[in-house]
């Protein structure tokens, strides 16, 4: 079994590269993967710290996780087509009209 | 028979409510008539109550109409003694007359009915103040005939001169009333309740002479206020902007008597403390003095009058000031006589003479106003103190009590002397110059004799003041007897025993009242020029008295214009730079943290984002570092 250590590395790796991702890309959808991204590495820790410690709980929180992933997924890209099929463009910088 | 008393108060109370609501709709001298009636049947009520006091022996008894609050000892309970009863012949009778003759002097008025529903109003008022059996009932009814007397002297609203005076009444009124309060404070805090039956029997024990002088000085403050004595006498003249019924019932017989009926009620009280006594008395000697040396100059016929009723008001004061309350009393019924006959006579003058009131523009009016004329006559007479018409017996029994007395009072009894000579020579000088001599009228003006529903009260006051004073002669004291039961608990004052000491003193005022009379019978039946001749050449002492050594300006400037800038500086330079200040600047103060606070605001997902981020970095190191 290769140490846990490892796993959690990569975990925070993939969420590193997802926060940096959600903050510098421009594109909507590539956003929606970035957060993804963030969900996955954060399942990849539970599972990992559930294998090293022998406990189920972790398996049993990544399928809550897995479940409110997908619902949002649903939720969210019904929005962004729904404002492409307005704007004609997914960046999000032209989205700014809730300004003070 | 108690059981009926409350239709004294309660039937001008309910003519009042209602020509209140329905007066508009009846003919002009419909709503006269009623609440003539209304007061009519109060004095009829008043009279047969009163029969078992005139025969002799009845002490009088108290009857609870609502108990309202019998924590403090206030209810509405009435109390029927010989005093009460008095008081309420005496405002029902003459008020019965004076309503008659206000049909006839309000005639074409466009708010005739609104008139007599105050007339009214102001009757239950005044009687709820002498019926009551606590002081809690006295004072609502003495603030309702203040407001009374604030509506009735403004009643020509639309004029110029009313609002003002109404407005000084009440304010200069309420001065008064806040000494009168205190003194009732101390009185509940010392005795646990506002009732008379509380209170009186009581006094002797609970009170130290201390407490004694400051209830009693109190309630002399509240009293000069209401009854117009220095200080506070400031507002009379002036309330004579009201319609000449209304001086005659509420500035001469009525209302201005409840000072001396307060004092008179509280006699157990002063019974306790001589400085309050001497105090009233003094008061009441120095007013009346006062008063008939402004009476002497004045041009307008109610202005003599006012300052009139000011002095005599002082003699009722020196008589309670030296505990001879039935003096006092007598000469408030007396006064109520001759002074309600006196301002009828003047109104009846001023209607004839189409609203004119300055005494330089009449004269000769004798042959035009044969009635007025004489009723006035024997009204001049009366309050001079020549017997044997009312005044004379009154005020002479005051001037004995307070020689008898002694000590200080023998310097009031002077005052009072001095005052009496005085008073027959304005009165007299009045009656000639408005009466007697040639016609001084202007051009289109006719005087009449007025109609018989405004004569007739004046003849019949005319009989009270000769034959009234005969009810409390030395040689029979009737009046005495009837009101002893109301002055048990206290010594009364008289004036010396035997047949000699009577004729000296009488003889004494008789003579102080012939002299003053002859004298400016003298002085005014000269031809006009030569009584101005003798006005002016009485200058400077005749200007000060014409305009009353001026105490309205010195009032003015000493209290009113201080008062003034103090209620402005308060208004500009504190509550809207401070307070106003202070709210508008914590609006400015949100305003400005919004304005602040916005820039975050930048409808950038991405900031949001980066915002979110920090946040939960935050939230973490406060978790790890927690643990």
């Amino acid at each position: 079994m290769v140490d846990a250590g490892w796993y959690m590395a990569l975990a925070g790796a993939l969420f590193f590269i997802g926060t940096v991702g959600l903050l510098l890309r421009r594109n909507a959808l590539v956003m929606f993967m970035c957060i993804e991204l963030m969900l996955n590495a954060v399942n990849l820790t539970l599972i990992s710290a559930g294998r090293a410690l022998n406990d189920l709980n972790g398996q049993v929180a990544v399928f809550f996780i897995l479940v409110v992933a997908a619902a949002e997924v649903v939720v969210g890209l019904a929005i962004i087509v729904a404002i492409f099929r307005v704007r004609s463009s997914a960046s999000v910088d032209e989205l700014s009209e809730l300004r003070g | 028979m108690i059981d009926l008393l409350w239709l004294i108060i309660a039937l001008p109370l309910a003519a009042a409510v209602f020509l209140h609501f329905f007066g508009r709709y009846l003919k002009e001298p419909l709503s006269g008539w009623l609440a003539s009636a209304a007061i009519g049947g109060s004095f009829a009520v008043a009279v047969v109550a009163s029969i078992p006091f005139i025969q002799g022996g009845e002490h009088g008894e108290t009857q609870m109409l609502w108990d309202w609050m019998p924590a403090i000892g206030a209810g509405f309970e009435i109390l029927w003694d010989p005093l009460s009863a008095l008081m309420t012949l005496i405002v029902t009778g003459v008020g019965a007359l004076i309503h008659v003759f206000a049909i006839g002097y309000m005639h074409g008025d466009e708010r005739f009915h609104r008139f007599f529903t105050y007339l009214n109003l102001f009757a239950a008022s005044m009687l709820t103040l002498v019926l009551a059996n606590n002081y809690a009932m006295l004072f609502l009814g003495w603030e309702l005939v203040g407001l009374c007397s604030y509506l009735l002297i403004g009643f020509w609203y639309t004029r110029s001169a009313p609002p003002p005076a109404a407005k000084k009444a009440f304010v200069v009124n309420r001065i008064g009333d806040f000494g009168f309060m205190v003194g009732l404070m101390i009185v509940f805090t010392t005795f646990g309740t506002l009732s008379y039956t509380g209170i009186f029997a009581r006094a002797g024990d609970v009170l130290s002479s201390g407490l004694a002088t400051a209830i009693g000085l109190l309630f002399l403050v509240g009293a000069a206020g209401k009854s117009a004595q220095l200080p506070l006498y400031v507002w009379l003249p002036d309330a004579m902007e009201g319609p000449t019924p209304v001086s005659a019932l509420i500035h001469a017989a009525t209302m201005v008597t409840a000072g001396v009926y307060v004092i008179a009620r509280s006699a157990a009280i002063y019974e306790l403390s001589t400085v309050a006594q001497v105090t009233v008395a003094t008061i009441g000697a120095l007013t009346a003095l006062w008063a008939a040396s402004i009476a002497l100059a004045q041009r307008d016929i109610k202005r003599v009058l006012a300052y009139s009723t000011i002095s005599q008001l002082g003699y009722m004061f020196l008589a309670v000031g030296a505990t001879a309350y039935v003096a006092g009393i007598f000469h408030l019924m007396t006064h109520a006589f001759f002074k309600a006959l006196l301002f009828l006579g003047a109104g009846s003058v001023i209607h004839a003479m189409n609203d004119e009131q300055d005494m330089h523009k009449m004269g000769g009016l004798f042959t035009r106003l044969p009635v007025t004329a004489w009723t006035m006559g024997i009204a001049t007479l009366a309050i001079a103190g020549i017997p044997p018409l009312a005044g004379f017996w009154s005020k002479d029994e005051i001037l004995g009590s307070a020689f008898s007395r002694g000590g200080w009072f023998s310097v009031l009894w002077v005052m009072g002397l001095l005052t009496a000579l005085l008073t027959a020579f304005y009165m007299t000088r009045q009656w000639v110059m408005v009466f007697l001599g040639l016609p001084r009228w202007a051009e289109g003006v006719e005087p009449h004799e007025s109609p018989r529903v405004m004569t007739l009260p004046l003849v019949i006051l005319a009989g009270l003041s000769v034959v009234g004073g005969l009810i409390n002669t030395p040689l029979r004291l009737t009046l005495e007897h009837f009101l002893d039961p109301a002055f048990e608990l206290v010594t009364l004052q008289h004036p010396p025993e035997g047949l000699g000491m009577f004729v000296l003193l009488a003889g004494l005022s008789v003579v102080a009242g012939l002299a003053g009379a002859a004298a400016a019978f003298v002085t005014y039946r000269q031809p006009h020029n030569a009584w101005r001749d003798f006005e002016n050449g009485l200058e400077p002492l005749w200007g000060t008295w014409e305009e009353a050594y001026r105490v309205d300006d010195i009032y003015g400037r000493a209290i009113v214009y201080p008062g003034r800038r103090a209620a402005e500086v308060a208004a500009f330079n504190v509550d809207l730079p401070v307070i106003d200040g202070a709210v508008n600047g914590l609006g400015r103060l949100v305003r400005g943290l919004g304005d602040w606070a916005r820039p975050l605001q930048t409808g950038f997902v991405r900031s949001y984002a980066a915002l979110f981020l920090a946040g939960t970095v935050v939230v973490v190191i406060w978790l790890v570092s927690a643990s």
